[in-house]
């Protein structure tokens, strides 16, 4: 896959989606391509986290240490972001994700990409764009869930 | 050491000195004789002095002696011969006489030469001597580079001295008196005006060259500073960068500079001026005569005749007399030099040389408690380190030493170590005083760490194996040639009052190391390196550095073998596509296409770096087979890229260093070179152009870099060009290009290269860490382990060790004495840069290491990390210079505040 394809990608990754195609360039070019085998961690949970994948091939598990052993939460593939929280803030990583098949990743390091958002601040109000949708939603939700549990009682 | 160095010289050359007078007083006899046979030649055969008659004859060389009581002995009658065969006997004697005049200054030259070579070896040994018996106070004090400057520079002139100490006044002396004698001889009162003005030269000239003296010292005293102010800039550097200082330095070095440039010339000034001073005095005796004598000449009161012989009989004094004042000035300035250097070298409390005498016998074993008595310590400023401590450590006890830093267990430390000596109170062993004791017992049986580690230009392995050569046990052999050097390296050595042990020698002690052969010694090293956790450093350094494949074949074929096995283990470890190897016929993707393209090291000048592009059979190759111009097309499009990249970030961005294959100055150059190439294609871009666009295609990797530039084709072609380039290469380019070959192991790359023989992916997260270990995993089991480790211990450590990073250094210094089999370790923080997770392990496995097979050393730990305590029989605790606390871990634990706050 070529550095033009892997714009293509980024583009249909909702945080970068309105950034312009120059700068998703910029942003492939300064970041790694890993290959990990079916079975290999990305990172685990707990880790500390220094970088961001964006899948361009394969699937991988999403999974949770709970008491009772590992939980599979959800399975991110083709075009879908992981661990992106911890390029933005200084968070442990919250899951373990693992290669379900042989999977081909862009890694996106944090002090990269954070330098990228200081030099062009139009990538960085579209992120912020996107965090606060997300946390509308989230918020909306939850007032949903508030009112739902208030009802139920 | 003398305090004159004219006694000096004396006291070391004196049967020399006198040998040599006679040998000159010896060369005189022809040196006169060829004085008068130039006349005798002239008069005689030449203008027919006794030739007379026809015919006539004379005799040559009659020899005979006048003797008191016996009248005239007639020892040789002469041969008579006529004018012609006088001539030629004449001057056959002359030619005779030249030659043994030159054989005599010859011969004389060379024995001054090599007799001030030899003291000049002998006081620089005698020097250094000293600094090894300095005691350690005085190291506070000196400056490395001004002392190597005095036994280097100061004292040099000496050598040259030392030859005509005592010969050279006695010849000149000599001469100007037998001069002065003979104008006496002509005429008692001219002869007394002369005398007179010989005495007012030499007692204005001395007096005039004191201020000489004085200013010689400064210059002397000014360059050793310089000396040592070069050579703290060349240590501080670091220092000098982080604050921005280099100024200040440069200021005080031009500030320096101009000090001594304005002694010199003040010396200059008044050398001259003396010289013009020595000069008239010396023209001035010869203007009483003409003057005074002519006036009484021609008054009639002194008769001409005598006058002309005084005046002739004068001009043979001046000369030795000028000499001879010379020769004091030179005298004077040794004699001030010498007297700076010896100054600095007087030192109190030196040690006595048996301390350091050499040791016969292995050392006998330390069975005795080593103990502190009432022993106070003060540092440089007199601030009392340690009061009135007196503790005993038992053979075979552990025992830790806790406390803030500074204390006071740092310093009974150091005392054990013989760093500190004692204010008052001693440090004994049983009952001898440590300092007294030889240090071929202090110096083995003790083993002393400290945090200030010091390594000697050399290699690991010198550096590791340094605590052991203590003797030359073995001595080295020599083949006959060599041999009789060595003999005559001896014997110059005695002459020189130097010692003759043999560097070459086998040094090793490895009865000390406890190894019964040297084949074992290995096995020791790598006991010890384990045990500091320093064995996998090594071999990261072994596999980083190369290796000559002539000087160990039999490796660079297990290293083959282990190369092509390589591929197996990977796939087998699941990390198959890891390392992409070299193929020929074959691109490799994970590698330039430059590397392709030569597909080998480069080994001479024409083929590496920049020079390719000028190599006229590269640039055929390339034309011919039109890579050029796929190249070219190929780093246009780079270059493209690049632009659209970076074009508007700030130079000093950190992406950058992504852009491997330009720099950010080099961006616009590039932009406009596009502009300037729309619509123009490889045949119509200048030279330059050509060179600055193809260039970057060499450095491009496809998946490191992804324009999607390399297709099948391309690479086809690449692979195609190398082909052809490597079945051409001309018979001169053979020797500058090592080419790629799966069979063959190459002396130009490192180790880890050459295992394997290709590029490691860029698609694999941490693919550099996990092929390291899997070759490590792999040289262990197929027993090339110790080999590679071997290659690691030849690393240069650089001076003062600066190649190896500042943990390695702590551990090296901690093996160099672990190896050492002592009856006491005194390890004073040794590893204080370490993290303590990893002083714990190394803590831990040293303790083991020593109580292997059934020995039990004592150890004194002052350990930066109280909570490492329990490890040991014993701890110690001390604040504020004394011991407050002495007994058992769990006693102390329950019993004393101040180890309680320690290890809390």
């Amino acid at each position: 896959m070529l550095l033009k394809d892997e714009v293509e990608l980024l583009r249909r990754v909702p945080l970068f989606a309105g950034v312009a195609p120059a700068k998703l360039k910029l942003l492939a070019f300064t970041s790694d391509r890993v290959n990990y085998a079916a079975g290999e961690e990305i990172f685990h949970q707990g880790d500390s986290g220094d970088a961001a994948y964006v899948i361009l091939n394969g699937t991988a598990d999403i999974l949770v240490d709970t008491p009772s052993g590992e939980i599979k939460v959800a399975e991110a593939e083709y075009s879908s972001i992981v661990g992106e929280i911890a390029i933005l803030c200084e968070v442990s990583r919250t899951a373990t994700v693992r290669a379900a098949s042989p999977l081909d990743v862009l890694r996106i390091k944090k002090d990269q990409f954070l330098k990228l958002l200081i030099d062009f601040p139009e990538i960085t109000i579209e992120v912020m764009r996107v965090l606060a949708d997300r946390l509308s939603h989230t918020t909306q939700e939850l007032t949903l869930a508030r009112s739902q549990l208030k009802a139920s009682e | 050491m003398e305090s004159r160095l004219t006694r000096y010289i004396w006291k070391h050359t004196k049967r020399q000195q006198l040998y040599i007078l006679l040998v000159v007083a010896l060369s005189m006899v022809p040196y006169f004789l060829s004085f008068d046979l130039p006349k005798q030649i002239v008069n005689g055969p030449i203008q027919g002095k006794g030739f007379e008659d026809p015919g006539a004859t004379q005799l040559f060389m009659p020899i005979s002696l006048d003797l008191p009581y016996f009248g005239t002995v007639q020892l040789f009658e002469g041969i008579p011969l006529d004018r012609m065969h006088m001539l030629f006997a004449l001057s056959m004697v002359f030619l005779v006489l030249v030659v043994v005049n030159g054989l005599f200054k010859l011969y004389i030259n060379t024995y001054k030469g090599r007799l001030g070579e030899r003291l000049l070896r002998r006081i620089r040994f005698e020097l250094v001597d000293r600094i090894l018996r300095f005691p350690p106070q005085q190291f506070k004090r000196i400056k490395g580079a001004e002392v190597a400057s005095m036994v280097k520079d100061e004292i040099e002139p000496l050598g040259g001295f030392t030859g005509d100490a005592f010969v050279q006044p006695a010849l000149l002396g000599g001469q100007a008196l037998t001069a002065l004698f003979f104008i006496l001889m002509q005429n008692f009162w001219l002869g007394l005006i002369a005398a007179l003005m010989v005495a007012i030269q030499a007692l204005v000239i001395p007096r005039m060259r004191r201020k000489l003296l004085v200013l010689g010292r400064e210059r002397q005293l000014t360059a050793r500073e310089l000396a040592g102010r070069v050579s703290e800039i060349v240590d501080g550097i670091g220092t000098i960068h982080a604050y921005d200082t280099s100024n200040y330095e440069r200021a005080d070095i031009a500030h320096r500079l101009g000090r001594i440039f304005k002694i010199r010339y003040d010396l200059y000034q008044w050398k001259f001026m003396v010289k013009f001073i020595n000069n008239f005095l010396a023209q001035l005796t010869p203007f009483l005569f003409y003057c005074i004598g002519g006036y009484l000449a021609l008054k009639g009161k002194l008769d001409i005749g005598q006058l002309v012989a005084v005046i002739s009989a004068y001009k043979d004094l001046p000369g030795p007399l000028k000499d001879l004042i010379d020769w004091d000035q030179i005298r004077q300035d040794v004699q001030v030099k010498y007297v700076q250097v010896v100054e600095q070298f007087t030192v109190d409390g030196v040690m006595d040389p048996k301390i350091q005498a050499p040791a016969t016998e292995p050392p006998p074993r330390l069975t005795h408690p080593l103990s502190a008595i009432n022993l106070s310590l003060v540092d440089d400023s007199g601030a009392k380190l340690l009061e009135r401590v007196s503790v005993q450590i038992n053979p075979g006890e552990t025992v830790a030493v806790v406390g803030r830093t500074a204390a006071g267990g740092d310093a009974l430390a150091d005392a054990f170590g013989r760093i500190i000596w004692p204010e008052s109170g001693r440090v004994a062993v049983g009952s001898d005083d440590l300092l007294e004791l030889p240090e071929s017992v202090s110096g083995r049986r003790i083993s002393y760490v400290s945090s200030e580690a010091y390594f000697f230009y050399g290699s690991l392995r010198d550096n590791l194996t340094y605590g052991l050569k203590h003797m030359a046990l073995r001595p080295a052999t020599y083949d006959d040639v060599r041999m009789k050097e060595r003999r005559w390296e001896i014997a110059e050595a005695r002459l020189a009052g130097n010692p003759d042990y043999d560097i070459n020698g086998d040094w090793i002690d490895y009865s000390s190391a406890n190894v019964k052969e040297p084949d074992q010694f290995f096995d020791a090293i790598l006991e010890v390196l384990d045990a500091v956790q320093l064995s996998s450093d090594i071999l990261d350094l072994a596999l980083r550095s190369s290796m000559d494949p002539a000087r160990r074949p039999d490796l660079a074929e297990r290293m083959i073998e282990l190369r092509q096995a390589l591929g197996g283990v990977l796939a087998a470890e699941g990390a198959g596509g890891l390392v992409v190897p070299f193929e020929p016929g074959r691109y490799n993707t994970e590698a330039t296409v430059g590397e392709n393209l030569l597909f080998g090291t480069a080994t001479g000048p024409e083929l590496s770096g920049t020079a390719i592009a000028d190599n006229a059979y590269f640039r055929s190759v390339m034309t011919s087979t039109g890579l050029s111009n796929t190249l070219f097309e190929m780093g246009r499009e780079i270059a493209a890229n690049a632009v659209e990249l970076f074009s508007d970030l700030p130079p000093d961005h950190p992406f950058f260093q992504q852009l491997t294959f330009m720099t950010a100055d080099d961006l616009p150059n590039y932009q406009v070179m596009l502009q300037k190439l729309k619509g123009r294609g490889f045949a119509e871009a200048t030279r330059e152009e050509r060179l600055s666009i193809i260039r970057l295609s060499f450095l491009y990797i496809e998946p490191r870099h992804r324009f999607g530039l390399l297709t099948q084709e391309r690479m086809a072609e690449i692979v195609e060009a190398r082909r052809q380039f490597h079945e051409g290469l001309p018979e001169e380019l053979r020797g500058a290009l090592e080419t790629y070959d799966p069979a063959r192991y190459s002396g130009s790359a490192t180790l880890l290269d050459n295992i394997l023989f290709g590029r490691i992916s860029h698609r694999h997260p941490d693919g550099a860490n996990r092929i390291r270990s899997i070759v490590a995993g792999m040289l262990k089991s197929r027993g090339l382990y110790d080999d590679v480790l071997e290659i690691g211990l030849e690393f240069d450590v650089g001076p003062g060790g600066r190649r190896l990073t500042s943990t390695q250094r702590q551990k090296l210094n901690l093996a160099r004495a672990l190896i050492r089999h002592s009856d006491y370790y005194i390890l004073n923080r040794p590893l204080p840069g370490l993290d303590h997770r990893l002083q714990d392990e190394i803590v831990r496995s040293v303790l083991k290491l020593m109580e292997k097979d059934g020995r039990k050393p004592a150890v004194l730990w002052v350990l930066s990390n109280a909570n490492l305590a329990p490890l040991f029989d014993r701890v110690m605790v001390f604040e504020r210079g004394m011991l407050v606390g002495d007994g058992a871990h769990h006693e102390l634990r329950e019993n004393n505040d101040t180890f309680r706050q320690l290890v809390s």
